[in-house]
């Protein structure tokens, strides 16, 4: 696989704490787009962008429609919306109904993601309560890109990670402290 | 469905010739819409009206006119919740309705109002603050079979509670029950609220001004539109507002990006409620 140009992540049920261990783990130094969905009850994601933007060591933002997707940089899903990536890598937001029972929703973006990227992206699944983003995994899979799942044993929910990887597989299926490492080697030049 | 690389340039191929045949077939041009989330759409509907292929579903789009009310359902606007972001809500009643009173008569343009949710969610605010029996609202939207679900006002029971709790934080004054009946799992709205609310077909891309309104508003249908149908868009909502009149848009729109808000003054920008005009004039006579 060429380098990937993206790397895009999806959680549900303790997910903020998984994403604070991967996104503090990256190296400042990576080049790619870091797109983030994460499940969450809140109206806004102005409190996890905050959350995360102290763990990690490359900027974090909410994602704006119509706003190029930016290399170094962590984009958050905006809560209430779906995320997608055009093919001219700007962000598009759709109140579409929701998938899975959730908006947003990773397939959403995960597949998008794939089809903007061509496949040269990698998808990461981590610990969460329900089945989105196996399908969004596969999608991305097929088209090319790596796929990375939390070991569902050691993810605080394992459904989510479980379910990728019955209908996703994985390239790798790692526990959450070799995921940062693991991105790293893929991702940096 | 799955794809290779190769699949996803035939499905991209697929796709122009849906919008070319969409467009000359029956003159719906959907050329200027986002392409994600067109894609998604066009996706969905050719899994639901056939075997999952955009030209199977094209096939029919030229060959089965019937079937052209359901594909426009399902490339309009999708549903939104009553009082779907009650601070929006909260605002127009504090902040806007007040404003609005100094009209002897109202026009009020909801674009794209999808299954009327956010419609009687203004009716609703209009009532509570006096304004009801002067104002005329206009509900369009490009989809006809939404048209008639608007009409109905009846939406699934269990929507019911969130509803009210957005009724509440929008700084409703009474219950959102006040206005609807629950049966048989459904909840319908009180007709009443309807009864200066003319809904009608409206195509943002292609039809022009209808009216003169002194509040319109159009709330998450631009993310759907790329960046020059946008701009043709607030021109448009520009040139149907009386002067010093109020719009409206969603939350996480961006109509800044493109440059056609030079018309607009922010009311509160991070809640999308702009005036037209910067003149402290409260409109043009009627």
């Amino acid at each position: 696989m060429k380098r990937p140009a993206a790397i895009v992540l999806g959680c549900s049920a303790g997910g903020p704490d998984a994403l604070k261990t991967v996104l503090g783990g990256l190296d400042p130094r990576l080049p790619q787009a870091v797109l983030v969905c994460c499940h969450t009850a809140s109206e806004t994601v102005e409190l996890l962008c905050g959350l995360l933007g102290r763990a990690s060591r490359l900027p974090v933002i909410e994602a704006a429609e119509r706003e190029a997707v930016r290399g170094g940089t962590v984009q958050v899903a905006p809560a209430g919306y779906h995320l997608l990536v055009e093919r001219d890598l700007h962000f598009t937001l759709s109140t579409d109904p929701r998938v899975n029972l959730v908006r947003p929703s990773i397939d959403v973006l995960f597949a998008s993601a794939a089809a903007a990227w061509r496949g040269a992206l990698v998808g990461v699944v981590l610990s969460g309560a329900n089945a989105d983003g196996a399908d969004g995994l596969r999608e991305l899979r097929r088209l090319g890109g790596c796929a990375i799942v939390q070991s569902p044993g050691d993810a605080l929910a394992g459904a989510m990670p479980q379910a990728a990887l019955d209908r996703a597989g994985a390239d790798h299926c790692v526990p959450l402290d070799a995921i940062a490492p693991l991105l790293n080697q893929l991702c940096l030049p | 469905m799955d794809h290779s690389p190769d699949d996803l340039e035939l499905e991209g191929i697929e796709l122009d010739l849906f919008v070319e045949a969409m467009r000359r077939r029956h003159g719906y041009d959907f050329g200027q819409y986002a392409p994600a989330s067109l894609l998604r759409r066009v996706r969905q509907l050719a899994r639901s009206h056939g075997d999952g292929a955009i030209s199977a579903l094209t096939h029919r789009l030229l060959h089965e006119p019937a079937l052209l009310p359901q594909l426009l359902e399902g490339l309009s606007v999708p549903a939104s919740d009553m009082f779907r972001d009650p601070s929006v809500f909260r605002a127009l009643r504090e902040q806007v309705l007040p404003l609005l009173a100094s009209w002897p008569q109202l026009t009020i343009w909801q674009a794209g109002c999808a299954h009327g949710e956010e419609v009687y969610s203004l009716a609703i605010l209009l009532e509570e603050a006096g304004l009801y029996e002067r104002s005329q609202i206009f509900a369009t939207d490009l989809s006809a079979l939404a048209l008639e679900r608007a009409r109905e006002g009846i939406y699934p029971l269990r929507s019911a509670q969130q509803w009210s709790r957005n009724y509440l934080a929008a700084g409703g004054r009474h219950s959102l029950s006040d206005y609807c009946s629950a049966r048989y799992g459904l909840l319908k709205l009180d007709g009443r609220l309807r009864r200066n609310v003319t809904f009608v077909q409206h195509n943002l891309v292609s039809d022009g001004v209808f009216c003169e309104a002194q509040l319109v508003l159009c709330r998450n249908v631009l993310i759907y539109f790329s960046d020059p149908l946008q701009q043709h868009c607030l021109a448009l909502f520009r040139d149907s507002l009386a002067r010093g009149g109020f719009l409206c848009l969603g939350l996480r729109e961006r109509p800044d990006s493109g440059g056609a808000t030079a018309d607009f003054t922010p009311v509160d920008a991070a809640l999308r409620i702009y005036r037209r005009g910067s003149t402290g004039s409260p409109g043009r006579p009627p």
